[in-house]
């Protein structure tokens, strides 16, 4: 009989007092004894609604129940049948918007913590087993994949369980993608995306970093090289710039440089690592997405007394996850809703001083459905600031688009693919994620990946 | 890993290395650059390609040691390896219709001068080359540019090599004397690159700089490179490294290179202590 209480079992945290301080892991995860507790509270209802909200069609009610049969490594396995990177996922998917708001038991309380059970399964697994992927036996047919973010993981995970020769090449030194050089160690340890690539490498998938792909090898040097597909995975690396005076001065970043000094080069632990990041005693993060959130975080990490989350619209507009937004407030994080920037102060040596903002109010919705962010004229003031971060978006980088004559691309610059099967203008070239979608979510590219790696095999094996 | 197959110390901070790098080397062009890590806990500095040669695979480093990341380089030897290397990042440079050309290199800028006068030349381009150095001491390459140019002029800033003067000095007097070129190339310090510019604008010939700013990826992605061109912001790394020398904002590109300057101090200690170390041990 499942456990009818209406709450989800809490997962414990670090104090935010203790942890705005710190880089460590905020949520600390379940115990053997709350995910067992948990996992009782799932139904096994027939229908299964959970699963028609996940990107990559991860067996909920199934794993769930090797759960609470204490089958935690069955459980794993069942997990990894759909989803390579289940440890990441339980951690980083918004589960509110999909599995979770299907589940039957959030019709009268909260759904199943269908994130957490998934998270403590993966967590078990990397504690307690050794990675020992079986290999299936190559057929010696290549295919390429550009980019080792989620969508790049995931396709190069289903391919090589089909039996593909998959290579994956990543332009930084280290794979991962935005997991890397995005998402911070607070949300997501590095060790464990680590570790999760170690698995898709002991799966056979091979990676080749420092390789940018449109610059030392071009899509058709892949082909001549005998990859018989190729999946573009590039993601949205490109960031947006307000273009309002003052942007160029010293201590103006774009979140990616921040969060990429930070998170892939460990600034944090400047200067026993050689990158450093410059924090100013008040800082303001531009935005109001997730990644505004974990920028604003690790402002306050790095020590800035004062971080202003600088919003145009309204708090019922925030992108973010409502959780971030949760734990930015309780780290003390000062929401500045309705503001926008106009212009960057400096002093004469070049050097952020303040920015100056203007209120807005909102107007009619737009074309995105939301209300409209309108000025109120003669309502600008200057808040004292020292670091100002850009967080307002991402855009595909050309350089794959720009060395790929034929690949069709939307003005913005994604690259148009079909929705169900990642084809694109040119046959054999797939693509998914955020250098199709813009930028969007880690579980939404993996499902890029998976339907593309599923399209590949089709392709390929529909020739012979 | 990418094997330091060469080590040659030019002067007593300038160092050349050649690193094996074959799929580099094989497209690599005049004006591009690379990125390197020295180890695992190293940043990434971008630097400058300054020879490359497809047969032996093997692309060529010329750094100063200034910061803690080149000091630790320099502190390798042929056989080491490099814990990363990516490249070729950026636009090649572009040379149409030119005939005659003024290629000045001031300081460690000179080794980047070298394969654009060397292109150059190969292409039947008449190239004069103006190099300056603070002291004889200091001066690099002379014979490699020497081969490769019409006249060679060198001068210093103190004059120890019997030619006192700045580069802007040598150019000017050419100008005056009435040599006529369809493009010149400068590539030194940033305040350098800013009076040579201003100098060619006032007889309206054509300048290339290249800018050597702050980055990480050197993909795009991070926009730390970023600078103002005629007005508008553009990327280094992808949007250069080689921009029209009289559209440049070096006042802007000036402060934002002293970005990390304190922190570099902090670290320079730190390295200093921590290489101690290590060669006593």
């Amino acid at each position: 009989m499942a456990d009818m209480s209406p709450k989800k079992i809490k997962m414990p945290e670090q104090d935010p007092n203790v942890r705005n301080r710190n880089f460590e892991e905020v949520a600390l995860g379940y115990t053997e004894e709350m995910a067992l507790k948990e996992a009782q509270r799932c139904l096994q209802c027939k229908t299964k609604p959970c699963i028609s909200g996940c990107p990559v069609n991860v067996a909920i009610p199934e794993f769930i129940k090797l759960i609470s049969e204490r089958k935690f490594e069955e459980a794993y396995k069942k997990i990894r049948e759909t989803n390579s990177l289940p440890a990441i996922c339980g951690r980083v998917c918004p589960q509110e918007t999909q599995c979770e708001m299907h589940c039957v038991r959030g019709k009268k309380g909260e759904p199943v913590a269908i994130g957490r059970l998934e998270r403590f399964v993966s967590d078990w697994f990397i504690q307690n087993r050794q990675q020992s992927e079986e290999k299936t036996e190559k057929a010696g047919r290549k295919v390429a994949v550009i980019g080792s973010g989620p969508a790049g993981l995931t396709c190069a995970g289903d391919l090589v369980k089909l039996g593909y020769d998959v290579t994956v090449f990543e332009a930084l030194h280290e794979p991962g993608g935005v997991l890397m050089y995005g998402i911070p160690e607070f949300r997501l340890p590095k060790a464990l995306v680590k570790k999760e690539i170690d698995a898709l490498k002991n799966a056979g998938v091979e990676i080749i970093t420092n390789m940018v792909i449109g610059k030392i090898l071009t899509l058709g040097d892949l082909k001549a090289q005998g990859y018989e597909a190729v999946f573009i995975g590039s993601g949205a690396g490109l960031p947006a710039f307000m273009n309002i005076p003052g942007e160029n001065l010293n201590g103006v970043y774009s979140a990616n440089e921040f969060l990429t000094r930070i998170n892939l080069m460990k600034a944090y632990k400047f200067p026993e690592s050689g990158t450093p990041v410059k924090v100013g005693k008040n800082v303001a993060v531009v935005g109001g997405g997730n990644v505004a959130m974990d920028s604003a975080r690790c402002a306050k990490r790095l020590g800035a007394e004062n971080v202003y989350i600088v919003y145009r619209r309204s708090e019922n507009e925030l992108p973010a996850r409502a959780e971030e937004v949760h734990h930015a407030k309780e780290e003390g994080i000062i929401f500045k809703l309705l503001t926008n920037p106009t212009k960057i102060l400096g002093n004469e040596k070049g050097w952020v001083t303040g920015m100056e903002c203007i209120r807005m109010e909102l107007g009619e919705p737009d074309s995105s459905g939301r209300r409209r962010p309108i000025q109120v004229s003669g309502s600008e003031f200057a808040i004292d600031v020292q670091t100002v971060i850009m967080a307002i978006g991402t855009s595909p980088n050309p350089l794959i688009r720009s060395t790929t004559p034929g690949l069709n691309t939307q003005k913005w610059g994604g690259i148009i693919a079909d929705d169900r099967t990642g084809e694109t203008s040119i046959e054999g070239v797939y693509a998914g994620g955020d250098a199709v979608t813009g930028a969007a979510t880690v579980i939404l590219a993996m499902g890029a990946g998976k339907k593309a790696a599923a399209a590949i095999d089709k392709y390929l094996s529909g020739e012979k | 890993m990418y094997k330091i197959m060469k080590k040659r110390v030019l002067n007593p901070t300038v160092k050349l290395m050649e690193i094996y790098a074959p799929l580099i080397a094989a497209k690599a062009q005049p004006g591009q650059f690379i990125i390197l890590r020295v180890d695992e806990e190293g940043e990434r500095i971008p630097l400058t390609i300054a020879d490359y040669d497809k047969e032996s695979g093997n692309v060529t480093i010329i750094f100063q040691e200034v910061g803690k990341t080149t000091k630790q380089l320099g502190m390798l030897n042929e056989g080491d390896s490099l814990k990363d290397f990516v490249g070729p990042l950026g636009v090649a440079s572009h040379f149409e219709n030119v005939k005659t050309a003024a290629v000045i290199g001031g300081g460690l800028g000179t080794a980047i001068a070298y394969p654009q006068a060397k292109k150059l030349h190969g292409m039947g381009v008449r190239v004069d080359t103006v190099l300056g150095f603070r002291n004889k001491d200091l001066i690099i390459m002379q014979d490699e540019l020497a081969a490769v140019s019409e006249r060679l002029f060198v001068s210093t800033d103190d004059g120890s090599n019997g030619n006192k003067g700045f580069v802007t000095d040598v150019l000017k007097k050419l100008l005056e004397e009435g040599s006529k070129y369809d493009v010149v190339i400068a590539i030194g310090p940033l305040i350098m690159m800013k009076f040579v510019s201003k100098l060619t604008k006032e007889y309206n010939i054509k300048t290339i700089v290249s800018m050597n700013s702050i980055m990480i990826d050197g993909t795009g992605m991070c926009g730390g490179c970023r600078l103002t061109v005629g007005g508008e912001t553009k990327f280094a790394c992808v949007d250069g490294p080689d921009f029209d020398g009289h559209l440049v904002d070096f006042d802007e590109a000036m402060r934002r290179q002293q970005m990390y300057c304190d922190e570099e101090k902090k670290c320079d200690n730190i390295s200093g202590c921590r290489l101690e170390a290590m060669k006593n041990g």
